[in-house]
């Protein structure tokens, strides 16, 4: 071990705990997201966080980086009090967190990546930088070319590299949000071993996971959080002895409060991977083709290189990759919302390219977006007028240009009832809903005048799971009603679950198309690797 | 760091809407009273301290505003000053609810000024009368909207910042009128800078009935009633059409308007020619019923005074008639007033720096107590409009 380096050896576990968190409260408007939460963070201890999404667990370790103020409760550091006011304080405190999403700027090197949170001096040394990132990545086992391009490396090791950024700003505790959600079962493995290894080495590591099978594996601790509540705990001594079955329905019982938990939440909480076989027709005519479509990267983008992609009509193709891969560039071109520097979309065999949005919509394209805040809905107007927005001017919502509110209203209650959307009414504002019924109102616009083909982009991302288990159940009935499907998505599971072939997306190319099956997740990761360079 | 900040509010159970609950708390009375009465009276109490603090009586001071403005006839002048503020009042709510910044009213406003003061008076010879009045609003119109055309293709073409090039067209509008008028359209007859002027009887007759009411007074020229009527007409086109909502939707975020299949382009040149349209009608109504020539310095910055008095309204077509009558009448009988105290005309406008000074301050509180909404294009408006429908 090198001077200058964080990691300091193993204390052993039992003494003071390295955080302390002590009755943490948090309301966000209409939903008490942490509940008098109290947890403690050991050294050499990996704490699992476990709960569904909405459960609290991003909120309190939000807390614990800085990210957001508690209302009550307090956060102790090796037993003295501290506020945490930044995440650049949490920093500084020794507090580092790996989000799902990368941090990472794509255009710059591993090292200069590094060095940008370096907070001492104006000149950048980049010898004494490259000796410290050989050390760091030493000691957790990994060899990482520091001039190369981080946009370019593969998704474990963008993650393996945000863990030494963590680490290079003198992380002692680590939390890591989600980690495994986007790696392959390989990247998984390897990320245990890193996890071990710093375990070795004397961080608090803190694992947030909604896996049930993953917290009992990688957890020293589990903590077990439900709707802004601790509701159990399991101790170091009981994850050693007990078994896994034993465990698991331990857990179960405790997510549940012991009442009789429902069948299809234990399924979503304990299967790894739900595969089904296609339900593809095999004479199927090409719905969507993209033939060699190449789109410019905007700033911070790496937009799209030659992708050539055919779905078949009825069917549900899914687009792997980690975020930021070519994702939106793509779903946006296939939309009309930019234009490709070259290449061909046909629908139905007929030439896109050319065409505008609205022109696209009229054949039956739909673009469900991942940003249903910011671009799917405008808050400020209600759910009735968010569900005509694409239908602006036409009758009946319009008659001449005038605006037929009794038309709308009566559309708006009908979607209402059929999309199952939460709201006090139809003139409530959009931006009062949950981020549920925002995406039930948005999947209702798209997905009730006529349809053809739909891409939807992240379609449940970041809701719970009742939201979830409905949106898929709408994607899968409208495939079954002949609507082709094009899902993009961060989440494999919810690929394996949905889709009958699946497209790997790698750095804006496709790096390979899989038929959905037993071996499908492993070829998957198979071309997410193939697809890496250096 | 703020895309993960992001990433992160999306997946805890969003917040809707600190703004929501606040703001039913407040209500809408208590909302209307926060935002748009509120920062009036403390400018009001500011200003009585600042007159105090010079040894100006507040309490004459205000008094003076007020007969100055409305006793005698004074009413008159005020409602014929009504028609050019009101006009680029709803000139600049249509370009701000469509989120566009469009701040170059002053050389809209004086440009279309000197071309229907130079042209119309030359005109008026050659035409019947009506019909010279009628074509010199369609030409100041023509005119105003014309000065917005390049911010408006600059900022649907390349979107470049329309804050900056308007501001820029604005310098070239007004010294370009001044050259105008020393230039092409010089009163041969005198040595002033100034185009020639109309006939007296050649001007806007007055509306029906004011012009009975004393010798001495012409009466209320009928520019006041097409202000109103283009209030109305914008009111309506911006609440109850389909291009006020794809302008709303525009306003609210140039993403969502291109995801909903809007032509964003064609939306931000409309909304800007519309703008800028309203604003030479503006000048219309101040040239054709009041001034009757336009002098190379005249320049009244009608357009800076009415920018606070849009978001007191929060861009609302009809409620801003109210504001409006107000500094019109603020700025007739503030002329007087000052005269009587000694002090510049100008103490007006320090009144509406005020307003808008306090407009600021209330919004920082207010956001910072979480009572949502905004003076910004959109929230309360739509909500209203909302609760009523629903």
């Amino acid at each position: 071990m090198t001077t200058g380096s964080p990691l300091t050896p193993a204390t052993g576990g039992s003494e003071q705990p390295a955080v302390e968190l002590v009755r943490i409260t948090k309301e966000f408007p209409g939903v008490l997201a942490n509940d008098r939460i109290s947890l403690e963070l050991r050294r050499g201890e990996v704490h699992c966080l476990l709960g569904e999404n909405g459960a609290g667990k991003s909120t309190l370790m939000n807390i614990l980086s800085g990210m957001v103020r508690p209302d009550a409760g307090q956060v102790k550091l090796d037993g003295r009090v501290v506020e945490i006011v930044s995440p650049k304080h949490a920093i500084g405190l020794g507090i580092g967190m790996v989000y799902q999403h990368t941090s990472l700027v794509p255009q710059l090197t591993v090292l200069e990546n590094l060095m940008l949170g370096e907070a001492e001096g104006i000149r950048l040394n980049a010898g004494r930088a490259r000796e410290r990132l050989r050390d760091l990545g030493g000691s957790l086992g990994l060899d990482v070319d520091p001039m190369t391009t981080t946009g370019t490396l593969a998704l474990g090791q963008q993650q393996q590299l945000e863990i030494i950024k963590a680490l290079w700003r003198g992380s002692k505790v680590l939390i890591l949000d989600e980690p495994t959600s986007m790696l392959t079962p390989a990247g998984v493995a390897e990320l245990e071993q890193i996890v071990a290894r710093l375990k070795a080495q004397g961080l608090a590591v803190v694992f947030i996971t909604h896996k049930l099978h993953e917290a009992i594996s990688m957890g020293d601790r589990v903590a077990i959080l439900s709707q802004g509540r601790l509701v159990g705990a399991i101790e170091p001594e009981e994850l050693r002895t007990a078994t896994h079955d034993e465990l698991q329905e331990r857990i179960i019982a405790l997510m549940f409060g012991g009442q009789q938990a429902p069948a299809a939440e234990v399924v979503e909480l304990t299967d790894e991977v739900e595969w089904h076989a296609p339900r593809r027709p095999s004479d199927a005519e090409p719905a969507l083709e993209l033939v060699g479509v190449t789109v410019e990267p905007g700033p911070g983008e790496i937009g799209a290189r030659d992708v050539s992609l055919e779905v078949l009509k009825s069917e549900i193709m899914g687009i792997a990759g980690v975020d930021g891969n070519g994702q939106r560039e793509l779903a946006e071109v296939i939309a009309g919302q930019r234009s490709p520097a070259s290449g061909d979309i046909r629908l139905f065999g007929h030439s896109i390219t050319r065409l505008r949005v609205a022109q696209r919509e009229k054949l039956g394209l739909r673009y469900v977006t991942d940003d249903r805040l910011h671009e799917g809905t405008i808050s400020s107007l209600s759910v009735a007028m968010n569900i005509v927005l694409k239908q602006i001017g036409k009758p009946p919502y319009w008659e001449r240009g005038r605006i037929r509110y009794a038309a709308i209203l009566a559309k708006a209650r009908e979607l209402i009832a059929r999309f199952d959307i939460r709201t006090p009414g139809p003139m409530t504002r959009v931006g009062a809903l949950s981020g549920g019924n925002i995406q039930k109102v948005v999947l209702a616009r798209e997905l009730s005048f006529d349809p053809k083909v739909v891409v939807y982009s992240k379609p449940t991302y970041g809701l719970d799971v009742k939201t979830t288990r409905s949106v898929r159940q709408t994607i899968r009935e409208q495939a079954q009603a002949g609507v082709t499907s094009i899902v993009i998505s961060t989440d494999l599971d919810e690929l394996l679950d949905l889709c009958d072939r699946i497209a790997v997306l790698s750095r804006g190319s496709i790096t390979g198309v899989v038929e959905n099956g037993p071996n499908a997740q492993q070829r998957i990761g198979e071309l997410m690797i193939g697809g890496k360079a250096a | 760091m703020t895309e993960t900040a992001a990433a992160a509010e999306l997946r805890e159970p969003p917040r809707p809407g600190a703004a929501t609950r606040g703001q039913a708390q407040l209500g809408r009375v208590g909302d209307f009273l926060l935002r748009s009465i509120l920062p009036l009276l403390l400018a009001l109490v500011t200003g009585a301290v600042i007159l105090w603090a010079i040894d100006v009586d507040p309490i004459q001071y205000y008094k003076d505003v007020y007969s100055g403005g409305v006793e005698f006839a004074a009413w008159q002048d005020s409602l014929m000053r009504v028609a050019p503020l009101l006009l680029i009042a709803v000139g600049l709510i249509v370009a701000f609810r469509a989120g566009i910044w469009n701040l170059g009213m002053d050389g809209q406003f004086l440009l279309a000024g000197a071309v229907i003061a130079g042209v119309g008076s030359r005109m008026e010879a050659h035409l019947p009368n009506t019909l010279n009045l009628v074509l010199l609003f369609f030409v100041a119109g023509a005119v105003g909207a014309a000065w917005t055309i390049v911010p408006a293709v600059l900022k649907a073409r390349y979107e470049l910042n329309e804050i900056i090039t308007t501001l820029m067209m604005t310098f070239i509008g007004i010294n370009l009128a001044q050259i105008l008028v020393k230039g092409p359209f010089q009163d041969p007859t005198t040595t002033t800078p100034q185009t020639r002027a109309f006939d007296f009887t050649a001007l806007l007759p007055a509306i029906p009935g004011t012009d009975s009411i004393s010798r001495r007074w012409p009466g209320v020229h009928v520019g006041l009633v097409v202000a109103v009527l283009a209030a109305v007409a914008v009111w309506f086109l911006l609440g109850r059409t389909s291009f006020g909502l794809r302008l709303q939707v525009l306003g609210a975020s140039t993403r969502s308007a291109r995801h909903m299949g809007l032509d964003v382009s064609k939306l931000i040149i409309v909304a800007f020619l519309l703008s800028g349209m309203l604003v030479g009608l503006a000048a219309a109504t101040e040239i054709l019923g009041v001034k009757g020539y336009q002098r190379a310095d005249w320049n009244p910055a009608f357009g800076l005074w009415v920018v606070p008095l849009v978001f007191l309204a929060r861009l609302h077509a009809i409620g801003v008639i109210p504001y409006v009558v107000l500094l019109a009448l603020a700025s007739i009988g503030g002329d007087f007033a000052a005269q009587n105290a000694g002090l510049t005309p100008r103490f007006t406008l320090l009144l509406v720096g005020l307003t808008l000074l306090f407009m600021a301050l209330t919004e920082w509180v207010a956001r910072r107590a979480q009572l949502g909404g905004s003076y910004l294009p959109g929230a309360s408006y739509r909500r209203q409009r909302a609760e009523g429908a629903g």
